[in-house]
């Protein structure tokens, strides 16, 4: 038999059963589109995660300390063991290579404005140099500047959609809203930024750190300008040597706070430490969805055999007249595994069309990117061939063992 | 009993055995069947159910495998081929006619002759001489203007006719048929007689078996089986005159059939 004829034959022989050659095929076809899908929505998860702490500024590193937070009670070993807002100008004005230095300290508001009243929004006091160090930008207004720091003003600049929550079309620029029972006027409004490494950034408002310190921690006011800050936030110049920047950093910091490396508290983050992270939860997400998906190719290569069998014993008579008239075991085993095969590559074909259209409907229904990844198309395809020759072997050798004389008593 | 050394027969078995199962349960399908056919024989196996003959045709016809004793065709000794030796020599050397026709369903009469083309090895014609050779093979039964009709819309005689064409389209050395009639009316019979003997008549070597004497009859000779052995070998008189090369064939022993060996 050539291998014309043995398409022939093949897909003669699924024509005619085609309801059944259909419903064999969609084992397969749900198999490698769920594969292709499953595929494109890590991948989107992991685009938009690289995306997020691209943007969080360019060459970030993240300092914070084991203890000391910020919370009510400190006791005077927190000042030396915590780390404390100048310990940011100390790095801003002895490490070189560093581009620009922020601080950020949180804390949880009430935020109303007229009727509109937000609650549990997160309060971030910082330093003028905040948005340039995270990389934000201001959409109207402007941010605070240092003399406001300085002076402590009653200024506020709120994330875009605190903005639009309060506002709604309204410009909120000059307004006066009330955080807490504090009354503060809106200067700026920040552009949307979203989601990033966990934080919704048009979530948050901004206030100068000295008014958090003043207002919002009003236990910490006592020691303003040598106060517990929750992180600090380096930015290091793209030339410079992250390495050396943060070894620098980190000898700074203890003898600042007389800690040696071996009781040093001091955690330094970078933005690479959080990429790894990140990578790591989403290459498990991955596995796992992989894992899911090449469980429903396998049961579509089941069906295949299921119906393989099936066919085999209804075709006994016809097995062996091929075999009267010359057919060899081999040609008859080669036939049937044709048959498998060519269930398998056509719902595999139509897996691969059904999953970029369903990774792409997936995307637009649920709003989650997806990003159809070729490799997944290729794998997902080249999987389905596999399992149909892995799973169309058995019943192909069962029709080739099939004795002719037996074969054409079949009734 | 040496035949003449121009002619090699295309049958010849020596002490053909075939025992099924084991021990006590051990079935003897042919006790020892020594048998010459030569080319251009017309031949009928003949006897009672349980006497061997369709075990004998089955072997004969390379489907199945002596226990014992030596299957030579046509000077080839086949009885220790395997299965895809002997699905081989089913191509190249033997045409096989069925009771129940088998024709596959779905295919036409067309696709049927040329379903044996298929499974040649070696030496293939193109697809366009293989319907052109099957189309030959339709014409040479009488069926020119059915060849597009599927089996359900033939009756049985065309049926078989077909099944006749497609045993003949690799041109086997030895035609082999089972009870070729036995699912047939009294005149389609009659019109696969006539052509199997026509096909004789042009020097194809055809072997038969059927329990209907009158279809034994349409042969030049009759061979019976009992209890696995030769019981009777005769020519049927008025068919042997025809071939006076067949004078030259040696009886076989029919008083001694099957010598335990």
């Amino acid at each position: 038999m050539n291998v014309k004829e043995l398409i022939k034959v093949a897909w003669k022989s699924l024509l005619s059963n085609k309801l059944r050659s259909v419903l064999t095929m969609l084992g397969v076809i749900i198999g490698v589109a769920a594969v292709i899908v499953m595929v494109a929505i890590s991948a989107g998860t992991e685009a938009t995660i690289a995306e997020q702490i691209n943007g969080l500024g360019s060459n970030l590193v993240f300092i914070s300390s084991g203890f000391s937070r910020g919370g009510p009670g400190m006791g005077a070993q927190s000042a030396s063991t915590g780390l404390v807002y100048d310990d940011m100008d100390a790095i801003k004005a002895q490490i070189n290579g560093v581009a620009g230095v922020t601080v950020d300290q949180q804390t949880s508001v009430t935020v109303k404005f007229g009727s509109t009243s937000l609650e549990e929004i997160t309060l971030v006091g910082t330093t003028p140099d905040y948005p340039t160090v995270r990389d934000v930008s201001v959409a109207t207004g402007r941010f605070f500047t240092a003399n406001e720091q300085e002076r402590t003003s009653k200024v506020v600049v709120l994330g875009a959609n605190v903005a639009k929550e309060l506002f709604g079309s309204e410009d909120p620029i000059g307004q006066t809203v009330t955080v807490n029972t504090t009354k503060l006027t809106v200067i700026g409004v920040l552009a949307p930024k979203g989601l990033s490494a966990g934080t919704d950034y048009d979530e948050l408002v901004y206030t100068p750190i000295s008014l958090v310190f003043k207002k919002f921690m009003p236990n910490m006011f006592a020691r303003f300008m040598g106060d517990n800050v929750r992180q600090i936030i380096v930015s290091v110049d793209p030339d410079a040597d992250m390495d050396k920047v943060i070894e620098q950093i980190t000898l700074l910091l203890n003898k600042r706070h007389d800690l040696t490396a071996e009781t040093s508290t001091i955690s330094i983050t970078t933005q690479e430490d959080i990429i790894e992270t990140q990578e790591s939860t989403t290459a498990s997400f991955r596995t796992l969805l992989g894992w899911v998906a090449g469980v429903s190719l396998i049961v579509g290569g089941i069906g295949i055999m299921n119906i393989m069998l099936v066919s085999v014993t209804e075709r006994t008579r016809e097995i062996g007249l091929r075999q009267a008239v010359g057919a060899t075991p081999g040609d008859i085993q080669v036939q049937f595994l044709a048959e498998a095969l060519m269930l398998s590559l056509i719902g595999g074909l139509i897996g691969v069309l059904a999953g970029v259209g369903g990774g792409w409907l997936f995307g637009a229904l649920s709003g989650m990117r997806t990003v159809i990844a070729p490799y997944s198309l290729l794998l997902s395809f080249t999987s389905a061939a596999l399992i149909g020759v892995f799973f169309g072997f058995f019943p192909a050798r069962k029709a080739a063992q099939l004795d002719p004389i037996e074969a054409l008593r079949h009734e | 009993m040496t035949a003449p050394a121009e002619v090699v027969p295309i049958i010849e078995t020596v002490g053909l055995k075939k025992v099924y199962g084991s021990g006590d349960s051990q079935v003897t399908a042919l006790a020892g069947i020594d048998l010459r056919i030569l080319p251009g024989e017309f031949v009928a196996i003949m006897g009672p159910s349980g006497s061997g003959k369709s075990t004998l045709l089955n072997i004969l016809a390379c489907m199945d495998r002596p226990s014992d004793g030596q299957y030579i065709l046509a000077g080839e000794d086949v009885s220790e081929y395997n299965r895809a030796e002997m699905a081989g020599i089913r191509s190249r050397e033997l045409g096989f006619v069925f009771q129940s026709y088998n024709l596959l369903p779905r295919l036409s009469a067309l696709d049927n002759v040329m379903l044996p083309m298929m499974y040649q090895r070696g030496g293939r014609r193109t697809p366009r001489e293989q319907r052109e050779v099957a189309r030959a093979a339709l014409e040479t039964v009488g069926l020119k203007d059915r060849i597009h009709h599927l089996p359900s819309q033939l009756s049985g005689g065309q049926q078989q006719r077909v099944a006749i064409a497609r045993a003949l389209i690799n041109d086997p050395i030895l035609l082999l048929a089972d009870e070729p009639t036995g699912n047939l009316d009294t005149k389609s019979s009659e019109d696969i007689m006539d052509l199997l003997h026509a096909l004789h008549e042009r020097g194809r070597t055809i072997v038969m078996v059927t329990h209907e004497p009158d279809i034994a009859h349409h042969t030049e000779r009759v061979i019976m089986i009992r209890d696995g052995r030769l019981a009777s070998d005769r020519k049927n008189g008025e068919r042997a005159k025809r071939s006076e090369w067949q004078q030259m064939m040696s009886q076989p022993q029919v008083a001694t059939p099957g010598e335990p060996q």
